[in-house]
C-alpha cells in the first residue's frame, strides 16, 4: 500500500466509498481464534444491498463461524466488522441492534417448542419491537400464507413435519422485518422430499431482493439465485466468483477438487 | 406375476396370550424365582396385613372421649379425636381458628388455580394471586388492620406445618432461579459467590442451619431487635430450600438445547428476555418432578422446627402423650397418625405433579 502513488490512493479511497454506499455488511481483516485454533482467518467480505452470497466448502471449513459472527453469536478477536452502518462490538447496544435487522436460520430450525407457531412469531415483535399484539399476530398470518402453512398457526412446532418447521422458522425471521438474512445449512436436517418445499420459500425470497447469505450446498439454489457463491476452506475464503463462473470454470484446486466431490455423487 | 399391493387384514393375538390365567403365568409364575417371590409377598400379606386391619379398624376405639372409654384391644382413636384441635391448629385461639382454615382454603384455591384454570387467565391470575395470598394469609394468621393479633408463638399443628411449607417453596422458587442464573454467569465474581453459597447451605443438614439461625441469626441484628423464632425458622428453611431448588433448576437449564438461546439472541432478545420467555418456561417445565420432589422433602422436614420449640404437628403430638389424662401410652396411635397424615400429603402432591407432567407433555409433543 505505501508503494501506491498519491493519485492511486485517492482513487481507490473514493472506489471504496461507492463500494460502502450500497453495501450492507462489510468485514474487514477478520481474524477468530478458538482458543488456540485458529479458525477464521483474514476474512475480506463486502456483501452489497439485496446481494445474494452462497457459501459453501468442506464441514469444518468455518463457514458457520463466519456467519454467525455477523449478528455477533461468535465473538472474533481481530478486524472489524459492521452491518447496515453499525460497527460490531462489545457494546450491547449495538449487538442488539445488529441483532434486530439480520435475521438467521439454523439448520435445526431451533423453533421454541413451548410456544405456538403464531407465538413463535409473534414474540420477537412483541418483546423487542414493542408492536401491538393485533398488529403483529396479523403480520405472523400474512408471513405464514406466504411460506404457505396459515393453517398451522395454533399447532406447536413438534406437531409439525421437518420442512414446516423450517419454513416457520423462515417466517418467525421475517417478521421481524430484517434487512439481511443469513442462513445456515437450513436444509441439511431435512427429509429429502422435504428440501424444495423450503427452498422454493428462500428462491421467492430472494427475488424480492432480500440481501441473503446462505451457506448451502444445494447446488441448483446457488445457480438459480446466487451472484456470487463463496468458497471456503481451512477457515480461509479460497474463491469467490458469479455462479456461472465459479461452476464451469473453477480457478483454485481446492474448489475443484470440492467441487468433483459434491458433483460426484 | 401380480404387481398390486393386496393388504393382509390384522388379525387378533392367539387366546393363549391373552385373559388372566395368561396374566398370573407371564407375571406371577413366569420363573421358579418369581414362583418363590410370590409365594413369599402371599406369606407376608396373609401374616400381617389381618392383624393391623384388626388393630385400625376393627377392634379400634371410636366413640368417647376420654382414655377410660378406649376399652377394646385396637388402637384408642379417641386420643387423636380429642386432641385434633391441637393438632391441626396449635394454640391457635379456639374462636378464632376460622381464621387459619381461611388461609388453609385459600392456600387449596390458589395451588389449583395454578392448574386448571383456562390458559389465558392462568398466566395473571396465577402470578396475582401468589403474590396476593401470602399477604392475605399472614394478615388472616397475625392479625391486625382490624382483626385481633395472635403471635406466633400461638401458631402451631399442622396448619403450621402446611404453611411454613408453602412459604419455604414460594420463596425458594424465585431465590433459586436467581441462583441457578447467577451458577451459570460469564461474571466470575457473581458465578463464584453462588456457586459457593450454594454448595454451603447444601452440604450443611437443615437441623444445623435451624440451629444456627436461633443462635447466629441474633448476631446480626441490632441488640434491641429480637427477631421472631418462626420468622428464624422461616428464613433457615427458605436458605435450604432454596439451595436445593437451585440444584434443580440449574440440571432443568442445562437441559434446554444452545440453540433455544441463539435463536432468540438472534431475534433480538436480550438475556433476561431470554431467559424469561425462552429458557426458564422450557427448563422449569422438565424440573416439575424434581421441584416437586423437593417440596415433598421439604413438607416431611418441617417437622425439624420442633427441635427450635415451634409447636409442629410432632410436638403437639409429643406434648399429648405428655398430658396427664392421656397417659395410658399412646404413642403408636400418635405416631402412626402423623404419619399416615404425612403420607396422605405428598402421596397426593407426587399424584398432582405425575397430572402435571402428563397436561404438559400433551400440548407440546408430536402425537
Ligand atoms: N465452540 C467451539 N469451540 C471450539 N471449536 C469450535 C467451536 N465451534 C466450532 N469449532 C471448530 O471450528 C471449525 C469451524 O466450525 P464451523 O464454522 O462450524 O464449520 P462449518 O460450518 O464450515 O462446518 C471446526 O473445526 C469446528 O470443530
Ligand atoms: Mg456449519
Amino acid at each position: 500500500m505505501s508503494t501506491t502513488t498519491t493519485s492511486d490512493n485517492n482513487s481507490s479511497t473514493t472506489e471504496a466509498r461507492t463500494k460502502n454506499a450500497d453495501s450492507i455488511i462489510q468485514i474487514e481483516g477478520l481474524n477468530k481464534w478458538y482458543g488456540t485454533f485458529h479458525v477464521l482467518k483474514d476474512i475480506d467480505l463486502d456483501v452489497a444491498k439485496g446481494e445474494r452470497i452462497v457459501v459453501c466448502g468442506p464441514s469444518g471449513s468455518g463457514k458457520s463461524t463466519l456467519i454467525r459472527c455477523i449478528n455477533r453469536l461468535e465473538e472474533f478477536q481481530e478486524g472489524s466488522l459492521s452491518v447496515d452502518g453499525v460497527a460490531l462490538n462489545e457494546d450491547i447496544k449495538n449487538i442488539e441492534a445488529v441483532r434486530r435487522e439480520v435475521g438467521m436460520v439454523f439448520q435445526h430450525f431451533n423453533l421454541f417448542p413451548h410456544l405456538t407457531i403464531l407465538e413463535n412469531l409473534t414474540l420477537a415483535p412483541l418483546w423487542v419491537r414493542k408492536i401491538p399484539k393485533k398488529e403483529a399476530e396479523a403480520t405472523a398470518m400474512e408471513y405464514l400464507e406466504r411460506v404457505k402453512i396459515p393453517d398451522q398457526a395454533l399447532k406447536y412446532p413438534g406437531q409439525l413435519s421437518g420442512g414446516q418447521q423450517q419454513r416457520v422458522a423462515i417466517a418467525r425471521s421475517l417478521c421481524m422485518n430484517p434487512k439481511i438474512m443469513l442462513f445456515d445449512e437450513p436444509t441439511s436436517a431435512l427429509d429429502p422430499e422435504m428440501i424444495s418445499e423450503v427452498l422454493d420459500v428462500m428462491v421467492e425470497l430472494a427475488e424480492e431482493g432480500m440481501t441473503m447469505l446462505c451457506v448451502t450446498h444445494e447446488m441448483g439454489f446457488a445457480k438459480k439465485v446466487a451472484d456470487r457463491v463463496i468458497f471456503m476452506d481451512a477457515g480461509q475464503i479460497v474463491e469467490q466468483n458469479n455462479p456461472h463462473e465459479f461452476f464451469d470454470n473453477p480457478q483454485n484446486e481446492r474448489t475443484q477438487a470440492f467441487l468433483s466431490q459434491i458433483i460426484g455423487h | 406375476m401380480d404387481n398390486t399391493f393386496t393388504p393382509i387384514e390384522a388379525r387378533k393375538p392367539p387366546s393363549s396370550a391373552i385373559g388372566p390365567i395368561a396374566w398370573m403365568k407371564e407375571s406371577l409364575f413366569s420363573s421358579p424365582v418369581n414362583t418363590l417371590l410370590t409365594v413369599f409377598f402371599a406369606y407376608i400379606i396373609i401374616r400381617f396385613i389381618p392383624p393391623v386391619l384388626d388393630w385400625a379398624f376393627i377392634s379400634a376405639n371410636w366413640v368417647g372421649t376420654t382414655q377410660d372409654e378406649c376399652t377394646k384391644s385396637g388402637a384408642c382413636w379417641i386420643f387423636i379425636k380429642q386432641w385434633s384441635g391441637q393438632l391441626l391448629y396449635g394454640s391457635y385461639p379456639e374462636e378464632l381458628r376460622w381464621r387459619v382454615n381461611l388461609a388453609l382454603i385459600g392456600l387449596v384455591a390458589v395451588v389449583v388455580m395454578q392448574f386448571f384454570l383456562p390458559q389465558h387467565l392462568r398466566r395473571r391470575v396465577g402470578w396475582v394471586s401468589l403474590l396476593v395470598y401470602p399477604l392475605i394469609s399472614i394478615w388472616l394468621m397475625y392479625g391486625g388492620l382490624g382483626l385481633e393479633t395472635v403471635s406466633t408463638d400461638k401458631w402451631g399443628g399442622f396448619s403450621l406445618n402446611i404453611l411454613l411449607a408453602f412459604a419455604g417453596i414460594l420463596m425458594s422458587l424465585p431465590i433459586g432461579i436467581i441462583w441457578a442464573l447467577g451458577r451459570q454467569s460469564q461474571m466470575p465474581f457473581v458465578k463464584v459467590v453462588c456457586i459457593s453459597s450454594i454448595e454451603l447451605f447444601r452440604g450443611v443438614p437443615l437441623i444445623t442451619i435451624l440451629f444456627m439461625g436461633s443462635v447466629m441469626l441474633p448476631l446480626f441484628f441490632p441488640a434491641g431487635v429480637q427477631l421472631d423464632k418462626l420468622m428464624r425458622a422461616f428464613i433457615a428453611i427458605t436458605l435450604f430450600q432454596s439451595a436445593y431448588m437451585a440444584e434443580v433448576i440449574r440440571g432443568g437449564l442445562q437441559a434446554i438445547p444452545k440453540g433455544q438461546v441463539e435463536a432468540a439472541n438472534s431475534l433480538g432478545l436480550g438475556y433476561w428476555k431470554t431467559m424469561r420467555l425462552i429458557v426458564l418456561p422450557q427448563a422449569l417445565k422438565i424440573s416439575i418432578p424434581n421441584i416437586v420432589n423437593t417440596f415433598i422433602a421439604l413438607f416431611k422436614d418441617t417437622t425439624l422446627v420442633l427441635i427450635i420449640g415451634l409447636f409442629e404437628i410432632l410436638s403437639t403430638i409429643q406434648a399429648a402423650l405428655q398430658n396427664s389424662n392421656w397417659l395410658g401410652g399412646h404413642h403408636i396411635e400418635g405416631y402412626v397418625f402423623v404419619a399416615f397424615v404425612f403420607w396422605v400429603f405428598c402421596y397426593t402432591m407426587s399424584r398432582i405433579s405425575v397430572h402435571i407432567e402428563q397436561k404438559l407433555n400433551t400440548g407440546h409433543s408430536r402425537s
